[in-house]
């Protein structure tokens, strides 16, 4: 169903030019001193989430509920010949069985111009496709009546590398194998700038596929109602990703479909469709007449929910004497596996630093293997790869600094748009972060001649996302208590998204953290907002929040200056009653108010604004790495990390902190140990469990890691200043830990992930020469 | 829920369970028949089949009679025949840790323990470490120290926690690392469940308060 990758990207592209719409309250004004925002307080859902009553996905238990499974192609390509279903149909427990023969059931899938399919499809073009599903009592039962199912494939020649854009290649598709036409950036003129250059460096980097490896996995639990469905999916998007993926998929109108997830145990990006799992179980629960569970097992995640994908890049770069960028250029030759995904890498190297000539062409071909999907800040840590590590590499050419390096490229003007940032704090991260980590001292110390070398290395980055933009709805809501509870339909993934609302409505009204509740992300209850994606949550919908909050306070205002016979500016809500500031005796408790005006509650619909016309809204950071390699093993261990992030407004610090910690060891990962294996005699994954695909765990996160927040004190980019932090804290880290590897060690690891067995390779061949 | 310490009221999930989704009167009619003929006194809703065996769980204190496949994990029958969602389900091969539990005081894997294994022994869930709506200074430490972003995995770190304190009340920074090396978290909030596993060993140290 649609690539949301590209929507992704079309709603960056409609959020830097806001289309015509109601202009921003010009009254609600910049924040001059706040009393909560800012602080670092425990989540509002704290409780719910070490007590056990958060209620995710996987947790919903309801009365008669049937639990499903679904047979997966075995094969990296295979036709489907015949499916017999009657064993299974037999066996006791089983309720039904469904297959594309299904009544209902022959539904078209995945869109595209080339990539046609549908929800079992005969053509299973990677191993994990969807062939049959069925519904049983127990799992148990649901995994013996799958192995009862008799399928004969026909299996076929199978591709999994760029070998498939020659002819001779086995074809996923009729039209052949290239995923559209290349995707050509270019600004000014390479060859000129090249021209210009004193210094070319040219290299070839890659990166490996990784995995999103959640701890919940996919799932669904649909239950009908007559002709009403209620699905608790474990999604990033109640609306944009289930509610209208399931409305079409099913000819259903929304208000018929309710999708709740009010927790959701990760996602990454791999959460942002609706899936066929949702699908099969609505369509196994209308069968049955029973509410029908699907939680994929943790093998099938590995294989059909996506990845980040790989990427082979040469960068070539031209710089002054005086480090000055002269040209960029890049190439990428990527896969979304066996479907239609984004696998654009290039966006830093148009726009990270000042640079007049810029090429960069991407194209992709299709595999015989599971298809991406956007995962955190996609294309940006494979890109930021290539471009921070050719930036050492020049920085080590022309003997300058690679803080300094950056600095002399630093731009306050979008390279890609020409427009300027509202805020950018990437020299102050620089600055900033270089003096907390001690990164003169650490570059200037003596290096150890023995077996074990240190390093010290660092890299920059930017993000596409992370500016917000419309539409968002936060109705805000205040009890004549004084009590308030605001409703969305925008989730909390785990960044921390409803304590930052409830923390900017209790600033904005004054009222006490405790005092305000949230509830979020049902489609039958709560207003609507996107799907969490794009870093774009918080920047979305907390300006909703506050002009929700605001409008609240308006009203109130209004009616207090009117039954206390006082200027608007000087009356004040305190606690359950309203009062003037200049005469205490003066006030009117709230209940009284409200009846006086027929209301018993004061709401106020926040809509987000669009954001101001001809600038850019980005976030920043620099990540700083301190390693040690041995050089007998080849083994490399993160000593220390330090991440300064620019990314708006601080909301909170303890969230702050955490995403920022949590986003780099993600991309310690990506950088050491995180890799998707194929077999290259089967096409098929052979390290699709958490044991051999590697995550990183407590014994691999560095004993120190610090956060420097960096707050450039954005008073344009919206209501409340902030802009999105997750995938901006995700994206330096493992080029920084790459560019401490070469440090430590004199060799450059290109070709991620850093395994030892590489390390050795690469200090091998410098000792050979 | 009754603090009592045999409750033949097996099934949970159904009314029973205090933080159960559904409080629900009609799950003894999704019971079978002959499941109800085999144990009138249970309302357990997942129903077994073939080889069918009576077993009692000691489960947070209470002892629970309920019926089961040979085949059933310690976690399925937690989860989804008693209704005990705090503990959560990752991978269901002992990689993950999302479905830790104490037995007998150690941290275990419940996907990695058949339900009639169990029978026996002292197990704690989640919902064990709470004090009536009051949490258990593992889990205030760790709301106080931030120590998570989904959550999900949370229930597991807790309980190795917990695991890890009752043997050694006062870990070094390396021993809570060890001790927590069977526990992933995908989102990495590990600097802040380090501190919490920090703070809630002083927490312990002064009886439950901070």
């Amino acid at each position: 169903m649609s690539h949301y990758y590209e929507e992704m990207e079309e709603s960056f592209r409609n959020s830097f030019e806001p289309a015509p719409g109601p202009v921003a309250e010009a009254k609600i004004r910049p924040w001059e001193k706040t009393q909560l925002v800012g602080k670092g307080v425990p989540r509002v859902d704290g409780y719910e989430r070490v007590s056990g009553a958060a209620q995710y996905t996987a947790d919903i238990v309801l009365p008669d509920m049937l639990y499903a499974a679904i047979l997966r192609c075995p094969h990296a390509h295979a036709m489907v010949k015949s499916i017999d279903t009657s064993a299974a149909e037999k066996m006791p427990g089983v309720l039904a069985v469904l297959s594309g023969k299904s009544p209902g059931a022959d539904l078209p899938w995945y869109g595209g111009k080339a990539a046609q399919s549908k929800l079992f499809d005969t053509h299973c073009r990677h191993e994990g496709e969807e062939v049959a599903a069925v519904a049983a009592l127990t799992p148990y039962q649901a995994a013996d009546a799958l192995r009862a199912i008799r399928v004969e494939y026909e299996t076929l020649p199978f591709v999994l590398d760029p070998a498939a854009m020659q002819p001779s290649a086995p074809k996923l598709y009729e039209g052949g194998n290239a995923v559209g036409e290349p995707r050509i950036v270019k600004r000014g003129d390479v060859a000129q700038g090249f021209a210009e250059a004193d210094v070319v460096l040219e290299e070839t980097f890659y990166t490996s596929v990784q995995m999103h490896a959640t701890m919940e996995a996919h799932g669904s639990v649909a239950k009908w109602d007559g002709d009403k469905l209620t699905l608790w999916d474990s999604t990033q998007g109640v609306y944009d990703g289930v509610l209208f993926g399931a409305a079409r998929a099913l000819n259903m109108p929304f208000n018929k479909i309710r999708v709740i997830c009010k927790y959701m145990g990760g996602g990454f990006g791999a959460k942002l469709e609706v899936g066929k799992y949702s699908i099969i179980a609505a369509l196994l629960a209308r069968k049955t007449g029973r509410p029908v569970k699907a939680m994929l097992p943790r093998e099938d995640t590995f294989l059909c929910t996506g990845n980040r994908p790989e990427a082979r890049m040469t960068l070539k770069a031209g710089v002054k004497k005086d480090g000055t960028l002269t040209a960029l250029q890049l190439t990428n030759l990527s896969t979304p596996g066996a479907y239609a995904s984004g696998t654009s890498v290039g966006y830093q190297v148009a726009e990270l630093y000042k640079c007049p000539n810029v090429l960069v062409s991407e194209s992709g071909y299709y595999s015989n293997a599971g298809r991406a999907r956007p995962f955190r800040a996609p294309g940006f840590p494979s890109g930021n790869w290539c471009l921070e590590q050719m930036m050492d590499m020049l920085a080590v050419k022309l003997g300058m600094d690679p803080v300094e390096l950056r600095l002399k490229n630093f731009t306050e003007v979008s390279q890609t748009r020409q427009v300027p940032y509202t805020s950018t704090g990437l020299k102050e991260c620089l600055l900033q972060g270089a003096k907390a980590f001690g990164w003169q001292e650490a570059r200037a110390a003596k290096k150890s001649d023995g077996p074990v070398r240190r390093g010290f290395g660092m890299a920059a980055g930017m993000w596409s996302g992370g500016n917000g933009s419309p539409p968002y709805t936060a109705e805000v809501r205040l009890f004549v208590d004084g009590g308030i509870t605001i409703k969305t339909g925008a989730m909390d993934i785990g960044t921390g998204t409803k304590t930052v609302a409830c923390m900017v409505a209790a600033e904005e009204l004054g009222v006490p953290l405790e005092s305000v509740r949230i509830e979020n992300a049902d489609t039958a209850v709560t207003p609507y907002g996107q799907s969490s994606g794009g870093s774009m949550t918080l920047p979305g919908l907390i300006p909703a929040v506050r002009k929700g909050a605001w409008l609240v306070k308006q009203q109130l205002l209004a009616w207090g200056a009117e039954a206390l016979g006082v200027p608007a500016e000087d009356v004040e809500l305190k606690g359950n009653a309203i009062g003037s500031r200049s005469a205490p005796d003066k006030k009117k408790p709230l209940e009284e108010l409200l009846r006086a005006n027929g209301v018993m509650d004061v709401i106020g619909i926040g809509n987000r604004d669009p954001n101001p016309p001809k600038k850019a809204i980005n976030p920043f950071g620099a990540h700083f790495a301190e390693v040690e390699v041995n050089t007998r093993t080849g083994e490399v261990r993160v000593v220390r990390l330090l991440g300064a992030n620019e990314s708006g407004r601080v909301i909170n610090q303890k969230t702050f902190h955490n995403q920022v910690f949590g986003g780099m060891t993600q991309c310690l990962g990506f950088a050491l140990t995180e890799k998707r294996v194929l077999d290259r005699q089967t096409g098929k994954m052979v390290n699709a469990n958490l044991h051999d695909y590697k995550v990183p765990t407590a014994l691999d996160v560095p004993v120190q890691h610090q956060v420097v927040a960096v707050d450039p004190q954005d008073t344009e980019c919206n209501l409340v200043g902030c802009k999105g932090l997750g995938e901006p804290a995700h994206i330096p880290t493992a080029s920084a830990i790459a560019n401490a590897i070469y440090d430590a060690v004199g060799v450059r690891p290109t070709h991620g992930p850093m395994e030892p067995k590489t390390i050795l390779e690469l200090l091998a061949k410098k000792k050979r020469g | 829920m009754s603090k009592e310490p045999e409750n033949n009221c097996a099934g949970g999930p159904h009314g029973l369970s205090r933080r159960g989704f559904i409080s629900s009167v009609s799950a003894g009619a999704a019971a079978s028949t002959a499941l109800r003929e085999a144990n009138a006194a249970s309302f357990q809703v997942i129903e077994a089949v073939g080889t069918v065996l009576p077993i009692q769980l000691k489960i947070n204190g209470i002892t629970r009679k309920i019926q089961v496949e040979p085949r059933w994990s310690l976690l399925f029958v937690i989860r989804e025949v008693l209704g005990l969602t705090g503990t959560k389900i990752g991978c269901e091969r002992g990689e993950c840790g999302a479905c830790t539990v104490l037995i007998d005081g150690k941290p275990r894997y419940a996907c990695m323990t058949l339900a009639v294994e169990a029978q026996g022994q002292e197990i704690t869930t989640l919902e064990g470490l709470m004090d009536g709506e009051n949490l258990g200074p593992v889990q205030q430490a760790f709301v106080e120290e931030d120590a998570f972003q989904c959550g999900f995995c949370t229930p597991g770190q807790i309980m190795a926690v917990e695991g890890l304190l009752r043997r050694n009340a006062s870990p070094t920074m390396e021993e809570v690392r060890v001790g927590l090396s069977g526990n992933l978290c995908r989102c990495a909030a590990y600097q802040h469940i380090f501190s919490a596993a920090t703070r809630a060993a002083e927490r312990k140290k002064k009886g439950g308060m901070a």
